[in-house]
């Protein structure tokens, strides 16, 4: 399939070549080991294709059909219909990575808006083109710090409430790197974080690392912390999820060292996880510290504005075996698909959507809280995500909500062992009060008190 | 290429111009048209730091090419040239004089006995190519 | 005139995309929690369709014209992935969804390991790797886990050939190895000397691109690998090159243990403009217990009646997890649409095709352009981009003037054991026609080096932007914009 040849074209080919047929051009694979049988079906049409995998789809119940209270690093909010048609043109999914930048200007200055939307948004000095996703990107800020302190601090602290797969993430990121301590307090409630830190940070200390809102939808302020970190010499990063940023102050405000986070919130949909995309901002003066690709503005030689991939002495193709990080990619097609998403929404659009992500779950707690037996148990505030304790087994809950088309949430016990039977409940625009009302009246219905 | 009598050279292109019991080091000639336009320069050591030899002095960054700085001499650093950190691209046009780097008081004066004369230093790039 | 930025093309107070109204009762937001002001910029719907229509315009892609671009394998990226991706019932899913909701998604994720390991040879996959780049960092990392778990705690380093990729290196780095290089020999081979003289103890293994970078298939590889094994070390394939080796050689009948797949070279799932891409890993039976976590396998045995139930599997000894959930799922959506079509049958075609295309373009280039290395080259090959009896020019002039002619320039200066290099990948979809339009583009540049240089160092002429000063962007490092103060 899409192979132009005809047998004419072939024939001629190999006359140039000087060979009989295609075969003799394999002459130096061991000879048992040539031309092995691949135990794989014949090939199909488009058709046919088509048809088979539109069979696998509906094997799926998607967000779409059912009501979905899920969050927990990947949220289902509407993306405008501009967003995907303009990826879908050729000259944007079907162009190489910007290394000849003469013929890139589209997505070279796709990326430098990226940058420039993610810096504006975070409120902070720079950012790169983007990581695979928040985790990664996480991790690679742990890297980076390790670095930045030329490898002589080697303790990074992270709050357990960040989303447990970044944790997980960093974990298997530095695991190489032996010299690297990670150190987790131990402590149930998020606001007791300033305080455990007291007894973590030294001299030591490369990173202290939080969420904000954190994976149980707090909101905290963290500027105790940053101070603390600050006067100890360490840096201070925070991974955000930047929709509550179209309303709620950013960590920009609390002196972080980096920002970082999921972009899949800004345009991109569920995709069952994936591809998404890790922001990354910074400092200015850390911006040669850190990992990824970076576009910058310039000029060509008849003084016009253009932009190119800069600062790449830092990056594996030159650097090789003294490059902190091996990416060598950034998720260049999402990117551009965040630019326009923001772009579309812009100021007004990404605060309205923020502000009802705030007023859909707010108004879902508070329904929640008047079923007998259910408590919403964050005591500090949160944006678009809460935890609630549910008065009998979770798992049968959320069985009998997923029978009526409901999603219930996620069960923090396989994060949490002591916290049984709560689930973290995550509302968007999308949800409507009928879709609220439906659940909340479900789940009186299904609870077994 | 253009090899000052005078100073001396290490195998990885750093110079070293001796006067009294410490000396300035810097890059050659060779090793700044290798690297090309040098956009940054990354100092790390700072004055009262101790070296040793074959340590990472600098890094230096240009477009195509980023490049360590080893010393070619153990001691005490005295002085750093950090106002190139404004201006690097005097690291291209001057590497011999205003291009210096360090100014480090010598330790173990035997290490200048293992360095390339000027001479030797041109026959040993002359080898490279 | 150049096109303005999403911030220079803001205007105070228009707006695009509305919302249905508040339906809900309001709670007040603490004052103290909320920000002044978020700095995006003001467009309406038209504007922002024109403004990326506009840059769009200013890209080159495969869509326009060919890209011969040596290992990145820049071949037609069919229109029915896009279709099946975007298919609601996988789109919008959530990675946390309950499995029973979700059996489609796991499905495809099976039925595409299960392809890989057949055409790869291996027994095992993990599709989570979210690049290459990151599939080397997981094979790297599972060395490093399989030696340890042996309690053999001295192999401290990893031996990658000259012409290798530079995330090879930067990856060992990574996982803590430390690097030893081997030299290629006059034939661009692997020095097998070499590799004997370094191999030892302490080797924890080799990183080996097969065909290499030069395009040429190693012809000791079956010695090489049993090398490495002799030594107790395991050897890790860089499957970029893939392209070539489809229905021609598994690489797990060689003696790979470890292998990374790029769909979005191989597989035809897009570049995307850099990105995303998709890195699954695939390996021998000796260390499947060490993939990254999860990876999708059937949890109950269907029947004639009932398919299987798919669900998560946690390796035993799994090195961790590389990313949050599952994997770059609707790269790996286009991927199998693509395998279904093209079937064992196709897929024997696309290496047929992509081999006898670069021996095509080899032999009409290698009377003008210097060939390092005259042997068959599989799907791909690299020039010298100079002549010794012509100073002043350049394989950057070379890939610069190219650009005039209507072609993307192959890839320059890698690798790097050749000088000036050119690297030529066509691919199998490209027809004799558009290859001998690219040869008559090279031979004409190959004539102007010596008739009319000067063409050369000043190129391109034709393009949106011409050559741009890459030392001013990295001086003044002017990363992003905001509003000029006439937006306030």
């Amino acid at each position: 399939m899409f192979i132009p040849h005809t047998d004419k074209e072939r024939q001629a080919m190999l006359r140039t070549i000087g060979k009989d047929s295609i075969k003799d051009l394999f002459v130096d694979i061991p000879e048992s080991k040539r031309f092995p049988v691949l135990n794989l079906p014949e090939g199909i049409s488009e058709m046919e294709a088509y048809k088979q995998m539109s069979m696998l789809a509906s094997a799926n119940n998607s967000c779409e059909e059912m009501i979905s209270f899920l969050g927990a690093g990947a949220y289902h909010h509407y993306i405008p219909a501009a967003v995907d048609l303009l990826l879908q043109r050729g000259d944007f999914f079907t162009a190489y990575t910007p290394y000849q930048p003469e013929i890139s200007q589209g997505t070279l200055q796709a990326i430098f808006e990226f940058q420039s939307l993610i810096a504006n948004l975070t409120g902070m000095e720079v950012s790169n083109a983007s990581h695979y996703d928040g985790a990664t990107a996480a991790a690679e800020t742990c890297i980076s710090s390790y670095y930045h302190f030329r490898k002589k601090r080697a303790n990074i602290i992270i709050s357990p409430f960040i989303h447990p797969h970044y944790i997980e993430t960093i974990k298997t990121y530095l695991q190489a790197i032996k010299e690297i301590e990670i150190r987790i307090p131990d402590i149930s409630k998020p606001v007791d974080f300033k305080d455990a830190i007291r007894q973590l940070v030294d001299k030591n200390t490369a990173l202290v690392m939080v969420q904000y809102p954190d994976f149980l939808g707090n909101i905290l302020d963290y500027s105790s912390v940053s101070s603390f970190v600050h006067e100890n010499g360490a840096l201070f990063a925070t991974v955000v999820y930047p929709m509550a940023l179209g309303i709620l102050k950013s960590p920009a405000d609390m002196d972080a060292d980096f920002i970082i986070g999921e972009g899949q919130s800004l345009g991109l949909p569920l995709n069952f996880g994936g591809p998404y995309l890790g922001f990354f901002t910074t400092r200015r003066e850390l911006i040669r510290k850190i990992s990824g690709r970076i576009v910058g503005e310039t000029e060509d030689e008849d003084g016009k504005r253009g932009y190119v991939l800069t600062l790449t002495a830092r990056e594996q193709h030159i650097r090789r075996g003294k490059a902190t990080s091996n990416i060598c990619t950034n998720q260049g097609l999402n990117a551009l698909a965040v630019s326009i998403y923001l772009s579309l929404l812009g100021k007004k659009g990404l605060k309205e959507v923020a502000y009802q992500c705030y007023q859909k779950a707010h108004y879902t707690a508070s329904q929640i809280e008047r079923i007998n037996g259910y408590k919403v148990l964050n005591e500090q505030p949160f944006f678009n995500e809460f935890v609630i304790q549910c008065p009998s087994d979770v798992m049968e809950i959320q069985n009998n909500l997923l029978e009526k088309g409901i999603i219930a949430g996620y069960n923090l016990e396989s994060d949490y062992p002591t916290r049984k039977n709560q689930l973290l409940i995550a509302a968007t625009e999308q949800n409507t009060r009928e879709d609220i009302d439906f659940f909340v009246n479900s789940l009186q219905e299904v609870t077994i008190v | 290429m253009n090899t000052p009598k005078g100073f001396k050279f290490y195998k990885t292109d750093e110079w070293v111009k001796v006067d009294g019991n410490s000396a300035k080091i810097g890059i050659s000639d060779f090793a700044q048209n290798q690297l090309s336009d040098i956009v940054y320069i990354e100092f790390n050591k700072e004055a009262g730091e101790s070296v040793e030899k074959g340590q990472i002095l600098s890094t230096i960054e240009s477009v195509k090419a980023a490049a360590d700085v080893n010393s070619p001499i153990s001691g005490k650093v005295l002085e750093v040239n950090e106002c190139l950190s404004d201006t690097p691209e005097v690291l291209n046009e001057d590497p011999y004089e205003n291009g210096w780097l360090y100014k480090v008081e010598f330790n173990n004066p035997s290490e200048l006995d293992d360095l390339f004369d000027a001479k030797g230093y041109d026959e040993f790039c002359e080898s490279r190519h | 005139m150049s096109e303005p930025t999403v911030y220079e093309l803001s205007s105070e107070g228009r707006f695009s995309i509305t919302f249905p109204s508040l339906d809900i009762p309001e709670t007040k937001i603490p004052d103290n929690l909320l920000r002044e002001d978020v700095p995006l910029p003001e467009l309406s719907e038209l504007d922002v369709i024109r403004h990326f229509t506009n840059l769009s315009r200013l890209n080159y892609s495969i869509d326009e014209g060919f890209y011969p671009l040596g290992s990145c394998t820049m071949k037609y990226n069919p229109r029915i992935n896009e279709v099946t991706a975007r298919n609601h019932g996988f789109a919008n899913t959530h990675p946390f969804q309950p499995v029973e909701t979700i059996q489609g998604n796991l499905a495809v994720m099976y039925i595409l390991q299960e392809w890989l390991k057949e055409i790869t040879g291996f027994v095992a996959a993990s599709l989570q790797p979210a690049a290459g780049a990151q599939g080397e960092f997981v094979g790297s990392l599972m060395i490093n886990a399989y030696h340890k778990s042996r309690n053999d705690n001295h192999r401290t380093n990893i031996l990658i050939p000259d012409s290798a990729h530079g995330t090879n290196p930067a990856t060992s780095n990574m996982s803590g190895f430390d690097i030893v290089n081997i030299p290629t020999d006059n034939r661009g081979n692997i020095n097998l000397s070499a590799l004997t003289e370094v191999c030892n103890k302490s080797t924890a293994g080799l990183m080996l691109t097969n065909p290499n970078t030069l395009g040429l298939f190693e012809e000791n590889v079956l010695e090489i690998n049993d090398i490495i094994h002799k030594a107790g070390g395991l050897v890790y394939g860089d499957g970029a090159n893939l392209n070539a080796l489809l229905g021609i050689v598994k690489p797990g009948e060689l003696g790979f243990d470890i292998m990374h797949i790029n769909l979005h070279k191989t597989f035809s799932t897009p570049h995307g403009g850099g990105g995303p891409g998709s890195g699954p890993v695939v390996v021998a039976k000796h260390l499947a217990d060490f993939l990254p976590e999860p990876i999708v396998g059937i949890i109950e045995e269907g029947d004639d009646e009932i398919p299987p139930l798919y669900g998560f599997i946690y390796p035993k000894k799994s090195i961790g997890r590389m990313k949050s959930f599952h994997g770059h799922f609707s790269i790996i959506v286009r991927a199998l649409t693509y395998l279904l079509m093209q079937g064992k049958d196709g897929l024997l075609e696309v290496s047929n095709h992509a081999v006898l295309n670069a021996n095509y373009l080899m032999s009409l280039l290698k009377e003008d352009y210097t060939l390092p290395f005259d042997r068959i080259c599989m799907h791909e090959f690299v020039l010298e981009g100079f002549w010794k009896d012509i100073e002043g020019i350049h394989a950057l002039d070379i890939a610069k003037r190219l650009m005039d002619y209507g072609f993307h320039p192959p890839t320059n200066y890698f690798p790097l054991n050749v000088k000036e290099a050119l690297m030529i990948e066509p691919t199998e979809t490209e027809s004799k026609q558009t290859l001998d339009r690219f040869v008559d583009a090279m031979l004409s540049i190959a004539k102007e080096a010596r008739e009319t240089p000067d063409l050369l160092p000043t190129a391109p002429h034709n393009t949106p932007v011409k050559r741009l000063d890459e030392v001013k962007a990295a001086k003044d490092l002017v990363l992003c914009c905001r509003f000029s103060d006439k937006h306030e």
